[in-house]
């Protein structure tokens, strides 16, 4: 692990002490059940983060591509197809979008703030404006919990939350794209000249990206009876900080899928715990923040005095 | 004469190293000093003490006769002390004028701008500098030259005393280089003393009048540039003798590896090239910046692809749009800004050198970590990269040992034809006699190789033919028999 890997698992266990001690109620079955099944979705949204952040790329625009594919997955969930076509739709209508947004990054060259910005609001107003505000009800008792029955539904989730992210972990270190990926956020005109396709493998990140969030989406929709129109608001700033506090460099090349991981669990933690202690929930905002601003200042000064490199004289080349 | 800078007893170490030992350095007003030292032999710290960037741990230094104790970099520019480097440190976003300005006028943050009086300023010291700038000019539409100039405006305009240039002919051409001798001439004239950094010895011989020798942070000697050459500077540098001539020597020329046939791109500017490289072959191409020297490089290399004419390896035609595809066909190119392009800086060595080459050290796209490992361990031994281990970044290497990461990384792709741009630009001369000498393995294993070069020596040295470029066109090849700095000089510029 790296530092700041270690230093997130230590808040972490620092917090689950302090839980354990104070409020033992909190690892109560019930409630850490409810709390993963919360935060399944942000994980994948974040795990696809990671990839568009390291190629020094973000996207804002996943909690609107949340909403439309939650919505895709609701109208063909009601429409009477199986559980798994509501799914697989939602996944490829994300990735889809997830395309366009990677194509205008990088064959137009627009800074990815601006397209996503763009996408974000666009994909929002569009939804507002087909849908009339209205909720997605009465979603049919088949696409609840995908079909499974509500006991296995989180073990299944579990098992594929663990799929995804070592699937990721492993990609991302051990294979050809992983690489070309670090090395694109690193110094993008360098990998070019190393004859690595760098558009082609943006424009994926961001296609990965946007499957992941449509599949979150899917899977968070069948845990409800209905979808409501502002869903997936505020998504994309809870994701980005679970990835920065992860240790990934918004700057790109560096970072990690365990640390984002670790971000996501921290970010989840953190919410609930604060209720347990009776903080008023007005505050979680707040603290949230001041914990984003506490690991990416620990994480600037770290970078800033690698053991004794500072003091290296450094010569002009 | 006055003295403007002097420093007695320098000492200063950094986490326990050396990086200068008991330095003593005067420097004289109507003095062009030249410091010269191997990477690492404590030129930049020994600038950055003058400056006022590092505090040294012992020994005094005086600046205009004021004794500088705990000096900041703005007490420095304050005394008129003014550093010029490289690659120049200028606003890229703001007009020449007002970078001029923010060196000249005070630092008073609530100060009245005066528009007027700051081109008028920019102009006068842009005169004074040797050159007709259009002060109005955003500053990143300017050539590295004219970059260049406008740094040396600034100092200029600071009425700077003390001006220390580090590399300051490194991106410019030898007609340049020679209008910038022109101002630092002019500035003697005028009382400033001028520290002098190259690794171009010859520029040292020619515009120093006393030159000091650093080695491993000490002072070697200081001497009247009269009672030294070339050899006997490097042998102070080096500490033992060094084979100053090219490592050049005879090797087989084999069949036809690359031919341009009629080569053009409009993006590239540069259009109907016919050209040929043979196998074990160095091309060098010669030219002055804006000839087209690179972008013709990046048309063979893919990078602007050429939009008429053909390119053929081994034979047959083929098709280069990309840099993947040039690489397929067997075409290795080693850009000229290795910090911008060469090399990720923020990659460890083993992701550098298999960065051009993942399919040889993977099987269906899973990396071999060991495999990736054992080639960046090849290369660190056979091109002697001083590095601690495979793990280190790049960024933690002096410049010869990333230009070598950066050749390392062609080199694993077994190049048919291997394009250098500008391969010993800035770096050290044991690194750099080094990699004239890999050149030549490499053209005894048969690669063709295309050498770019503002080196004129050097393309001289190396070459076995010499093509010309001039405004984007051939102006003419030179076989290695025939070929002198005036001829090819005189290809490059009349017309």
């Amino acid at each position: 692990m790296r530092g700041q890997e270690i230093s997130v698992a230590a808040t972490i266990l620092a917090l689950a002490a302090a839980l354990a001690a104070t409020n033992p109620q909190y690892f109560a079955p019930d409630n850490l059940s409810d709390l993963f099944l919360t935060n399944v979705p942000v994980l994948f949204v974040a795990l696809g983060m990671t990839l568009v952040i390291l190629t020094g790329e973000i996207d804002i625009s996943v909690g609107s591509v949340f909403a439309v594919t939650s919505v895709l997955a609701g109208i063909i969930a009601k429409s009477g197809a199986p559980p798994f076509l509501a799914l697989f739709s939602a996944c490829l209508a994300g990735a889809a979008l997830g395309t366009i947004n990677g194509a205008l990054v990088s064959y137009l060259r627009i800074p990815s703030i601006v397209v996503t910005l763009a996408a974000m609001v666009a994909l929002r107003d569009a939804l507002r404006w087909s849908t009339q505000g209205a909720w997605i009800e009465n979603l049919p008792a088949s696409f609840q919990w995908m079909g499974l029955s509500q006991s296995s539904y989180p073990a299944v989730m579990l098992i594929l939350a663990l799929a995804v992210s070592i699937i990721l972990s492993w990609v991302s270190r051990n294979v050809g794209v992983g690489r070309a990926i670090y090395a694109i956020g690193s110094n993008e005109e360098s990998a070019r000249l190393a004859g690595l396709n760098t558009n082609a493998i943006k424009v994926s990140v961001f296609a990965v990206l946007g499957a992941l969030t449509g599949t979150a989406a899917a899977l968070n929709s069948a845990r409800f009876n209905q979808i409501p129109s502002n869903t997936g608001l505020g998504l994309e700033l809870k994701v980005i900080a679970s990835v920065v506090i992860g240790g990934a460099a918004v700057t790109g090349g560096s970072g990690t899928v365990l640390g984002t991981v670790l971000g996501v669990v921290l970010m989840a933690a953190i919410g609930p715990a604060l209720t347990f202690w009776g903080i008023n929930a007005y505050w979680e905002k707040a603290i949230q923040g001041l914990i984003i601003l506490v690991a990416i200042t620990a994480g600037t000064i770290r970078a800033r005095w690698p053991q004794g490199a500072r003091f290296a004289p450094a010569e002009h080349a | 004469m006055a003295v403007l800078v002097e420093a007695k007893n320098i000492s200063k170490s950094f986490a326990g190293v050396h990086a200068l030992r008991d330095i003593s350095f005067e420097l004289c007003s109507g003095e062009v000093h030249a410091l010269v030292g191997e990477n690492g032999a404590g030129k930049s710290t020994l600038v950055k003490v003058i400056t006022g960037a590092v505090e040294p741990d012992d020994g005094t230094l005086t600046i205009l006769g004021e004794l500088a104790a705990r000096l900041t970099p703005s007490q420095a520019r304050a005394l008129g002390v003014a550093a010029i480097y490289q690659q120049p440190s200028l606003f890229p976003d703001l007009t020449v004028a007002e970078n001029i300005a923010l060196a000249v006028e005070s630092k008073d943050i609530w100060r009245r701008v005066d528009w007027k009086e700051r081109v008028k300023l920019a102009g006068d010291v842009l005169v004074r500098a040797g050159a007709a700038l259009d002060p109005m000019r955003t500053v990143k539409t300017l050539s590295m030259p004219e970059q260049q100039i406008v740094e040396i405006a600034k100092a200029i305009g600071a009425e700077a005393k003390v001006v220390i240039m580090d590399e300051p002919t490194a991106p410019l051409t030898d007609r340049e280089a020679k209008s910038l001798f022109q101002v630092i001439d002019n500035l003697r004239a005028q009382g400033a003393g001028i520290i002098y950094i190259s690794h171009r010895l010859e520029e040292v011989t020619a515009i120093a009048d006393r030159v000091t020798v650093l080695r491993d942070g000490e002072t070697v000697d200081t001497l009247p540039v009269q009672d030294i050459d070339r050899a006997k500077l490097i042998e102070l540098m080096v500490g033992r003798p060094i084979n100053a001539v090219f490592p050049k020597r005879t090797v087989p020329i084999g069949e036809q590896m690359l031919e341009l046939r009629g080569l053009g791109s409009k993006a590239a500017r540069i259009r109907d090239i016919s050209l040929s490289v043979r196998r074990g072959e160095i091309l060098g191409i010669a030219g002055l910046v804006g000839s087209g020297r690179t972008p013709l490089a990046e048309t063979i290399f893919g990078l602007t692809p050429a939009d008429s004419g053909e390119i053929r390896i081994g034979g047959a035609t083929v098709r280069v749009d990309s840099p993947r595809a040039a690489i397929a066909s067997g075409i290795g190119y080693v850009p000229e800004d290795r910090r911008q392009h060469g090399v990720v800086l923020e990659m460890p060595i083993f992701a550098n050198t298999s960065l051009a080459n993942l399919d040889c050290v993977s099987t269906g796209g899973w990396i071999r970590h060991r495999e990736e490992r054992e080639l960046a361990e090849r290369y660190i031994g056979q091109l002697r990269v001083k590095a601690p281990s495979p793990y280190a970044k790049a960024r933690t290497l002096s410049g010869g040992n990333q230009q070598k990461i950066a050749l390392a990384r062609w080199l694993a792709i077994k190049p048919r034809v291997l394009i250098l741009d500008e391969p010993t630009q800035g770096v050290d001369v044991g690194s750099k006699s080094e990699i004239h000498a890999l050149m030549m393995d490499l053209a005894e294993q048969g690669v063709a190789i295309v050498m770019i070069s503002s080196e004129l020596p050097e393309i001289l040295g190396m070459s076995d033919r010499i093509a010309v470029m001039r405004a984007g066109q051939l102006a003419g090849v030179v076989n290695r028999d025939e070929a002198t700095q005036a001829k090819i000089l005189s290809l490059a510029v009349i017309e």
